[in-house]
């Protein structure tokens, strides 16, 4: 069984654990500094940009507005092209899918395209549970997988993993899984793609069953879509006898011209690139061409959850580009293993509480707090999800959830003094005449501006102190010099 | 025209400099400025950590405050950001008309700072005179909520005497980001190393913004590293004049 989320301790935690990870730190900040200025530069080309986020928006809306009726023609036109489709309720039922059709075949390994559903459900886990061994054949996957190791982004699941640190990896754990890694590999990128391509032929060339997600399922045609940079997934998607394909409910598009948006919109947001190297698409099968049978497991996973609140379907746009993720400034210094899901930084923050609800797990609880609200992923975001107005919509479910608690938490009790005291301008104007004569007593170093600093509360106040001063209250309040001098017309000093 | 300045709970209670160098600079405007005295606090700290219940009385006293004035000026990104962006959710979960339509009149008069003085006054020289080293930081709420642009930039440009140098990464987050500043300490701490670390850069000897709450962040890192800048609200640089020098007491 690989390493899993489950038992990770909540955000900050977590997070405090990953930002003293100076090796972290650094591969984050040299990636996600590397990529944004790519996207950055790609996406100024594109003189209609803000037009085709719009478009790409409505389009989703549209199709989420009436996504049974979407799903049941792509189960038409499926069937009709001689695929088999299954319907997962959650993580179980798919996972359970996909094992029975390799059981069927017979079949103890599948190579596996890089898909996030499948990384959703855990299905690398309930595989091996069942002796099936399940090969990731995307490079930075490969790279996770070999290390024992946990995705820690959308698109580069490694993107926490230096270049030394893929070599030990390969040159330690790739003879156990198959072909070993030449001894005197070095840390060239070139040399450790060479390495994991030779590792991969074997088992693509070996392997009789494909599994795969899907980036688009177009239900006019019923043609699933894949995108991907490495050439890896058309080797999946072609070699084997047989495709398993799990795809998210919200992944259908009515036609197949809209794919021309999101195609468009893909490739910039999420490797900067104009357009990605492997485009593949499949609609069933074809007769003596690729895998001669063909499933597709459509997944639920809490997406009808999601759907039923109108405030946060949108989240169900989302084509996992991660282009929030590598602008997030959250997510550049803590990388993603914090956030406890496969779907990390501000989409991550925003999703899971909405897959899996909120008010049970303190960890799913504590992920729409993982943000400073500061609108960066918003803006980037291709199918321009209000990601800052949905942080702020799950911390309003988060804390309604809590609501009933017998013993509210210390935060719900301050939050309700803090409003008591600024609910009314005489209690406010108390409270300040009381901290400006604590503030006149204090003795503290003077600050630059010459107020006097705090340089040391008592918890909770010390969560501020620790690395901040603090300027002491000042000894007359805004109001107190407006009823003092500031009503008097003049320059009101 | 009358103008309500919203002082913010921030302001009015830590940060008086801010506001009352609101008031002095409209008035050098010709502007007949008014302090609404029930004001307190927009809300924005409920709502943003999400209790969105208890920032119900907030909002009704904050638009019963302000109403029938022309404009209400408020010196911060975020506080404006959440009278404009925030405020109408409060109002629906209030329930009440009175509160969604008392919203729905403030949404309109109320301006951040930049944005009265370039927008609504017209002006982008307020004849101000500061002649110190300076950096500006844009702040998220203003600059993304907003969408303020570059009008803090365009009013600080005519300062006399200023010398404004360019914030290496101006338009990252500081990591204040209200609570997340002591719930997710550490990494609001981290952001704000780096922000400190390109304002060091510079070698400004004034960080100014059009937040408060942001200044308190970063001006509370400087002031832990004895790094000698010290933080100005973007009304304080614009009030000061060659008789009248912001920094005196
Ligand atoms: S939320 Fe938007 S920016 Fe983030 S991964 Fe999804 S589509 Fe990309």
């Amino acid at each position: 069984m690989g390493r899993t989320f489950v038992g990770m301790p909540p955000f900050p935690t977590a997070a405090r654990t990953a930002l003293a990870d100076t090796r972290l730190r650094h591969n984050l900040a040299h990636a996600t500094g590397t990529i944004r200025a790519k996207r950055a530069t790609v996406v100024a080309e594109v003189e209609d940009w803000e037009d085709l986020r719009g478009q790409a928006a409505a389009v989703k809306d549209a199709t989420l507005a009436r996504l049974d009726e979407h799903l049941l023609t792509l189960e038409a036109s499926l069937t009709a092209r001689g695929a088999t489709v299954h319907w997962a309720r959650d993580a179980a039922e798919a996972c359970a899918v996909v094992a029975e059709v390799a059981r069927t075949h017979g079949v103890d390994e599948v190579v596996k395209v890089k898909s996030m559903a499948t990384q959703e459900i855990g299905l690398n886990d309930a595989l091996a549970a069942q002796g099936i061994a399940a090969w990731e054949t995307d490079l930075a996957e490969l790279i996770v997988q070999l290390g024992d190791d946990l995705p820690s982004h959308i698109l580069v699941p490694a993107i926490h993993r230096g270049r030394a640190e893929v070599r030990d990896i390969f040159r330690t754990r790739m003879a156990a899984a198959g072909r070993p890694a030449p001894t005197d590999l070095t840390d060239d990128p070139a040399e450790l793609a060479g390495a994991a391509r030779l590792h991969l032929r074997e088992k693509f060339l070996r392997a009789r069953m494909a599994v795969s997600g899907a980036n688009f399922a177009v239900a006019e045609t019923g043609t699933l879509v894949v995108v991907e940079s490495e050439g890896n997934g058309r080797m999946c998607l072609t070699l084997p006898e047989v495709l398993v394909s799990v795809v998210g409910l919200e992944k259908v598009v009515p036609t197949f011209a809209d794919l021309d948006l999101f195609l468009r919109l893909l490739p910039r947001s999420s490797t900067g690139e104009r357009m990605n190297p492997y485009t593949s698409t499949w609609s069933g099968v074809t007769p003596g061409d690729g895998p001669q049978e063909v499933h597709v497991v459509l997944l639920d996973n809490g997406r009808t959850r999601a759907l039923a609140d109108p405030v946060g379907r949108p989240t169900l746009r989302c084509i996992r580009c991660s282009a929030c993720l590598n602008v997030c400034p959250v997510y550049e210094r803590v990388g993603g293993h914090a956030y406890g899901s496969v779907y990390p930084g501000p989409i991550g923050a925003v999703l899971n509480p909405m897959l899996r609800g909120v008010g049970t797990d303190p960890v799913t609880d504590s992920l729409p707090y993982a943000s400073t609200l500061c609108g960066a992923c918003g803006d980037v975001c291709p199918v321009a999800i209000d990601l800052p107005g949905l942080l702020v919509h799950e911390r309003i479910r988060v804390v309604d959830a809590h609501r009933a608690d017998p013993r509210p938490k210390p935060e719900a009790l301050a939050m309700r003094a803090a409003a008591w005291a600024l609910g009314d301008a005489r209690r406010m104007s108390l409270a300040e005449r009381a901290s400006g004569l604590a503030g006149r007593a204090w003795r503290g170093r003077g600050m630059p501006g010459g107020r006097r600093a705090l340089s040391w509360l008592p918890f909770p106040g010390s969560r501020w102190t620790g690395a901040r001063d603090l300027p002491v209250p000042p000894a007359e309040s805004f109001r107190a010099w407006w009823r003092r001098t500031g009503r008097d017309e003049g320059t009101g000093r | 025209m009358r103008v309500a300045v919203m002082a913010t709970c921030l302001g009015d209670a830590m940060f008086p400099e801010a506001p009352r160098a609101t008031v002095r600079l409209l008035r050098r405007l010709g502007v007949e400025v008014e302090v609404p005295e029930a004001q307190t606090c927009c809300g924005q700290p409920m709502v943003n950590t999400g209790y969105l219940d208890e920032a119900v009385p907030l909002v009704r006293r904050t638009v019963e405050a302000f109403e029938g004035f022309d404009a209400v000026v408020v010196p911060s990104g975020s506080c404006a950001g959440s009278v404009r962006h925030q405020h109408r959710l409060v109002a629906e979960r209030a329930g009440d008309p009175a509160v969604a339509d008392g919203v729905a009149r403030l949404v309109p008069r109320a301006h951040e700072l930049s944005e009265l003085l370039v927008d609504v006054l017209g002006v982008t020289d307020v004849g101000a005179s500061f002649p110190h080293r300076v950096t500006y930081h844009p702040t998220c709420h203003s600059l993304r909520m907003l969408r303020v642009g570059d009008r803090p930039l365009r009013l600080l440009r005519e300062v006399r005497g200023i010398d404004l140098v360019e914030l290496p990464r101006a338009d990252e987050c500081c990591g204040f980001g209200g609570t997340f500043a002591v719930k997710n300490a550490e990494v609001s701490v981290a952001m704000g190393a780096d922000k400190a670390r390109h304002v060091r850069e510079t070698g400004a000897e004034v960080l100014v913004a059009g937040d408060a709450s942001c200044l308190m962040h970063v001006g509370g890192l400087l002031s832990r590293q004895r790094a000698g800048v010290r933080t100005m609200h973007l009304a304080e640089v614009l009030a000061s004049t060659a008789d009248d020098p912001a920094g005196r007491a």
